[in-house]
């Protein structure tokens, strides 16, 4: 019966069809769409209404006028603060990145190489700080860092200084912030591949005579690359627009974009502004945002 | 003396970081049992701050609030996120898949204030189209945690599905039965550890969002970490000390839960083995 063959099978089709539509309407309503609306309302002008923006196309005396206002990028160029607070974020989440890097790196490493039944504890381990609240891991910062703070006061005690450091409210609280929270996030993808990497090839390179730094160098490095990338994409993009930890732990003077862009919200409530700041964000991490999405589609799609 | 020829430079630094990572911990719950205000200063052993953690009226609201959002979030995310690795990892090649696998891809590093922003633009622009949502609150939230934690689902999932030997599905396939009975029968029991994991990740993510919570709620609805926030950006409080000894509590045992389970299911396997074997 050819007819019912064809008909099951059109019915399959269509049925295909529905499941592809599902996440992809609901991620282009809820995550492309809002971006446009970002990027439209970047180029409205700011007015005293509910909602603050006023409108990109008015229609009047049979003319559609079309208003594109690229004032708030140039207000963006011409103010030093909003330049500086792109700068700070990306040195900050860079350095935070290396830091992360450095450290999570060998702790990877280090589980990779341990027996079936620890890496499982490890990996659990290495994971629980950050299913537990990212806020509250924050602030127990502010309690050590403080001028009258834990770290302070044993130094003090030991002797090692003599008047208290100032730590909290600088730059440097905020890299220990970033590097605290984001460690898991570039441990994570650096264990997944140096545990499926193929002990066969270090064996080889031994067998060969290579000096255990040369095969780290030439084998273990190179096979990791696609870990290290993600590691560091996952803590530097999200890093770069940090808003909680430098308000937190960075002070008023800590200029970071991600502060910058919630206040301009939130206090000045110059909403066009703010776009304009997350339109200049997104496009700044453009770069990164491929390199990690190549990796991770290639991951997907494996 | 063997144990000291094992400790290479890895195995310290792991075991450095691991310090690193719960020493901040450990000094917040010791000081949840400080009868002192104080953080800095040690006064003596008390519980008060937990009884009056519990009188908070606002915190346990927002913690009813939280959990009822992420309770939400994380069972939409399931679904909108298996559904999704579903389609990437076995319909090959159809039209907007790179628009499919980019949009499931990016919101893990999307910073949040952009997120928040463009959700938030978005509301109130339906609202003035459609007059939905007229009040930003728990639905708005709902749909913001829903979208982003999706794509973590949709990881979870991904390289569980991968992993999966096929040949069942194919099998099942070539006896006559439908995608989508398939899909119920063979694939999802299969899968559904993964669904359990990414489930939990999703609703501690919803649970512990703060920017994008922030953007998209209205006067009406304020989560956990909004109310927590609001409380520590004037300073330090054992009250919070307190909560953050609950949460590492709880998140802990659970932890531990899933470690023993499975641990459990892999001496099994292991016995499976042996018995095939013998």
């Amino acid at each position: 019966m050819p007819t019912r063959f064809t008909a099951t099978l059109k019915r399959w089709r269509l049925g295909r069809r529905a499941v592809i539509a599902f996440p992809l309407l609901w991620l282009t309503l809820f995550f492309l769409l809002p971006f446009a609306l970002v990027l439209k309302i970047s180029l409205a002008e700011s007015t005293v209404a509910v909602p603050p923006y006023g409108p990109l196309l008015e229609y009047a005396d049979q003319t559609l006028h079309v208003f594109l206002n690229l004032g708030n990028y140039l207000f963006l160029l011409s103010d030093s603060l909003y330049v500086a607070a792109y700068w700070g974020s990306i040195k900050m989440a860079f350095l935070a990145t290396l830091v992360c890097l450095l450290m999570g790196y060998p702790m990877a490493y280090a589980m990779a190489r341990a027996s079936a039944r620890w890496q499982l504890i490890l990996l659990l381990l290495v994971m629980l700080p950050s299913w537990t609240s990212f806020l509250i891991r924050v602030y127990a910062w502010m309690g050590i860092l403080s001028n009258s703070g834990l770290l302070n006061n044993l130094l003090l005690w030991l002797g090692v200084i003599e008047s208290p450091l100032r730590i909290m409210n600088t730059q440097i609280a905020v890299v220990i912030g970033i590097v605290y929270a984001y460690l898991p996030f570039m441990v994570l993808p650096l264990y997944a591949h140096l545990t499926r990497m193929d002990n066969s090839l270090l064996e080889a390179a031994s067998d060969l005579g290579s000096r255990k730094i040369n095969t780290f160098l030439k084998v273990t490095l190179p096979l990791s690359m696609g870990g290290i990338i993600a590691g560091s994409m996952l803590v530097f993009i999200p890093a770069v627009g940090e808003y909680v930890i430098p308000e937190l732990l960075g002070g008023p003077n800590t200029l970071m974009i991600g502060k910058v862009l919630w206040e301009e919200f939130f206090l000045n409530r110059d909403w066009p502004v703010a776009s304009a700041l997350a339109m200049v964000m997104l496009l700044l991490l453009l770069i990164p945002i491929v390199l990690f999405h190549r990796y991770q589609s290639r991951e997907l799609e494996k | 003396m063997r144990a000291l020829r094992r400790a290479n430079f890895s195995t310290v630094m792991l075991i450095l970081g691991l310090v690193f990572l719960y020493l901040p911990m450990v000094v917040l719950i010791v000081y949840s049992f400080n009868a002192s205000r104080l953080v800095t200063v040690w006064a003596g052993f008390s519980t008060q701050w937990y009884g009056e953690l519990f009188r908070d009226r606002q915190i346990l609201a927002a913690v009813w609030t939280s959990l009822r959002i992420a309770f939400f979030a994380a069972s939409m995310a399931v679904c909108l996120g298996t559904v999704a690795a579903f389609v990437m990892t076995r319909y090959g090649k159809f039209r907007g898949k790179t628009a499919l696998s980019s949009m499931v891809t990016a919101p893990l590093v999307m910073p949040e204030v952009i997120v928040g922003l463009s959700l938030l633009l978005l509301f109130v622009q339906m609202a003035q189209l459609i007059g939905w949502p007229a009040d930003r609150g728990m639905a708005t939230i709902w749909i913001a945690h829903t979208t982003f934690c999706s794509a973590y689902v949709a990881v979870v999932v991904a390289a569980r599905l991968r992993e999966m030997d096929r040949s069942i599905e194919e099998a099942a396939m070539d006896l006559g039965s439908p995608p989508v009975k398939t899909f119920f029968f063979i694939t999802l029991p299969i899968i559904l550890p993964a669904l359990a994991a990414g489930w939990l990740l999703a609703f501690t993510l919803s649970l512990d969002d703060l920017v994008i919570a922030s953007f998209v709620s209205g006067p009406g609805a304020n989560t956990l970490p909004m109310v927590v926030f609001s409380s520590v950006r004037l300073g330090v409080s054992p009250k919070i000390n307190a909560l953050a000894t609950l949460i590492i509590l709880a998140v802990s045992l659970a932890t531990l839960l899933a470690w023993y389970l499975m641990r459990r299911s892999e001496t099994r396997r292991q016995q499976m083995l042996k018995q095939r074997d013998a």
